[in-house]
C-alpha cells in the first residue's frame, strides 16, 4: 500500500512522491523500517541512509547528515537541514570533507563534531561509490 | 559668449542620460532578484512548518526539558544584537532604519546598565558600528542579498556559543520584514531563549495537526535537544531570506526613483539649453540688426529697414 512521502531541507524539498516503504536510522534505535499504517512516530536521525522505496517500484537513496522522521497517519516526512541524493554526490568534496576531520580527530581524538564529519563524509563515500557500481 | 553654455549643458544632458541607464539597469536587476528571493523564501517554508509540525507534537506529547536554549533568566543584563542588514548601499533607507533601530535598542539597554554585544550581518552593519567605536563581537558578510541556509547555520553557532556560556542573557534579532513588495519594515524579535514549546508551536502556524499518541525515538526529550538548534537555524534563515527579499525590494525603489529624477532633470536641462541656444542666436540676430542699422546710419541713408532685415526676423 502507498502513503505519500516527502523530504524536505531548507533551500528545497528533495522529495515529494509516493511510496510504499521508508528506511531510516534514529538516534538510539537503529534501523527503521515504515511500511503504511506504521504508528505515529517522531525520531531523530543518524548520519545515515535513507532509502525510499517508490510505489513504482524504485528505490531512492539520500545522505543524510541529520534530521527527523515524521510519521503521521498516512504520511512519512523526512525533514534534515543537511541531506544528499545519493546520485548527486560529490565525491571530490566528501573526500576534502574527510581528510579536514581526519586532521582535526588526529590532534583531539574526542572531537564530537569531528567525528561526526567523518561519518558524514564515510556515508557519502561509500553510497557515491555504491551508486556507480 | 555664444555656444558656451549650451555646450556645457549638452555635457551634463550626456552624463544624466549615462547615470539614467545605470539607474534602470539597476533596478531591473533587483527587481528579478525580489522574485528569486520571494521564491527562496517559499520553498525554505515546508522545512520549517514541518519543523513546527515536530515542536507541536511534542508539546501535544508533553515534552519539556531544561534545554539551554529555554533558560530563562529573572533579570536579562547583558543582550545580544543579531543585526542583519545589506553588504551594498544604493538602497534608499534600507540599511539606515535596521541599524537606527538597533542603535536605539542599543542605546536603552545602556541606560538600563546592560551590556551589549553586536554580532553584525552585512558590511554596512560592520562599517557603521565600527566607525562609531562600539564593540563589534562577530561579523558576517559578503552574502545578504543570496544568503544560503549554511550562512545560517554558521550564524546561529556563533549566537549559541554566546548564549549558551552565558555571557549574554538574551539574544534579539533585528533585520528587515518582508510584507509585500511595497511594504518592508524594520522589526526587532527576541530570538533566544526559546519560548516554551507550546508558545512557540502556536506562533509557527505549522500544518500537522498536533496529534497525541505519538511514539519518540530516541525520547520525547532527547528529539527536542536535536530539534531546538535546527529550529534556531532555521529561524535565522527565514530571516535572513527574509532581509534579502527586502533588500532588493529596497533597491528597486531606491532605483526607480532615481530613474524617475534622472528623466526629469533631463527634461529640465534641456529646457534651459534650448533656451541659451535660443537666446544666443537672438543675441546674434540682434548684433546683425544693430550692425546693419549703425551702417545704414553712418552712410546717410533714412532708418527704414531693409526687406531683407524682416525676413530675419520673420524667420526666428
Amino acid at each position: 500500500m502507498a502513503f505519500a512521502v516527502e523530504f524536505v531541507s531548507p533551500e528545497t524539498s528533495l522529495y515529494s512522491g509516493e511510496g510504499t516503504q521508508v528506511v531510516a536510522r534514529t538516534r538510539g534505535g537503529g534501523e527503521i523500517a515504515f511500511l503504511a499504517g506504521h504508528e505515529p512516530f517522531i525520531g531523530s536521525l543518524q548520519v545515515s541512509e535513507v532509502r525510499v522505496t517508490e510505489a513504482a517500484g524504485e528505490t531512492r537513496s539520500f545522505a543524510v547528515r541529520s534530521g527527523f522522521v515524521s510519521v503521521t497517519g498516512e504520511k512519512v516526512t523526512v525533514l534534515s537541514d543537511l541531506a544528499v541524493p545519493s546520485t548527486d554526490i560529490d565525491t571530490a568534496a566528501a573526500q576534502a570533507d574527510l581528510a579536514v576531520a581526519e586532521e582535526a580527530l588526529r590532534s583531539d581524538e574526542h572531537n564530537a563534531f569531528a567525528l561526526e564529519d567523518q561519518k558524514w563524509a564515510e556515508l557519502r563515500l561509500r553510497l557515491a561509490t555504491g551508486a556507480d557500481a | 559668449m555664444p555656444g558656451g553654455a549650451e555646450r556645457i549643458l549638452k555635457r551634463r544632458i550626456g552624463s544624466v542620460k549615462n547615470t539614467k541607464k545605470i539607474t534602470r539597469a539597476m533596478e531591473l536587476i533587483a527587481a528579478t532578484r525580489v522574485a528569486r528571493a520571494q521564491t527562496r523564501a517559499r520553498a525554505a517554508r515546508p522545512y520549517s512548518e514541518q519543523l513546527t509540525g515536530v515542536i507541536e507534537s511534542l508539546a501535544a506529547g508533553g515534552a519539556d526539558v531544561n534545554h539551554p536554549l529555554l533558560r530563562q533568566v529573572e533579570k536579562v543584563e547583558n543582550v545580544a544584537f543579531v543585526v542583519c542588514a545589506g553588504d551594498r548601499g544604493l538602497a534608499g533607507a534600507y540599511n539606515s532604519s535596521v541599524i537606527r533601530a538597533a542603535e536605539r535598542e542599543i542605546q536603552a539597554l545602556r541606560a538600563e546598565g546592560g551590556d551589549y554585544k553586536i554580532i553584525s550581518v552585512g558590511k554596512k552593519v560592520r562599517e557603521y558600528f565600527e566607525f562609531r567605536g562600539f564593540a563589534l563581537h562577530a561579523t558576517f558578510e559578503g552574502f545578504t542579498d543570496n544568503p544560503t541556509y549554511e550562512n545560517a547555520r554558521e550564524i546561529a553557532r556563533a549566537v549559541r556559543e554566546l548564549f549558551d556560556s552565558g555571557e549574554v542573557d538574551q539574544v534579539e534579532l533585528i533585520y528587515t520584514e518582508f510584507i509585500s513588495m511595497g511594504t518592508q519594515r524594520p522589526v526587532v524579535r527576541r530570538f533566544l531563549p526559546l519560548e516554551d514549546t507550546k508558545t512557540m508551536a502556536e506562533a509557527g502556524g505549522g500544518d500537522a495537526e498536533a496529534l497525541a499518541g505519538f511514539s519518540f525515538e530516541p525520547s520525547p526529550e532527547g528529539v527536542l535537544e536535536d530539534l531546538l538548534p535546527r529550529y534556531v537555524e532555521a529561524r535565522l534563515f527565514a530571516a535572513l531570506l527574509d532581509a534579502a527579499a527586502s533588500e532588493h525590494a529596497n533597491r528597486q525603489r531606491a532605483m526607480k526613483a532615481a530613474t524617475d529624477n534622472a528623466e526629469e532633470l533631463i527634461i529640465k536641462l534641456s529646457r534651459i539649453m534650448n533656451r541659451a541656444r535660443q537666446e544666443s542666436i537672438t543675441t546674434e540676430i540682434m548684433e546683425i540688426v544693430g550692425g546693419a542699422e549703425s551702417l545704414a546710419a553712418g552712410k546717410g541713408d533714412d532708418t527704414k529697414p531693409t526687406p531683407y532685415d524682416f525676413d530675419l526676423a520673420d524667420a526666428i
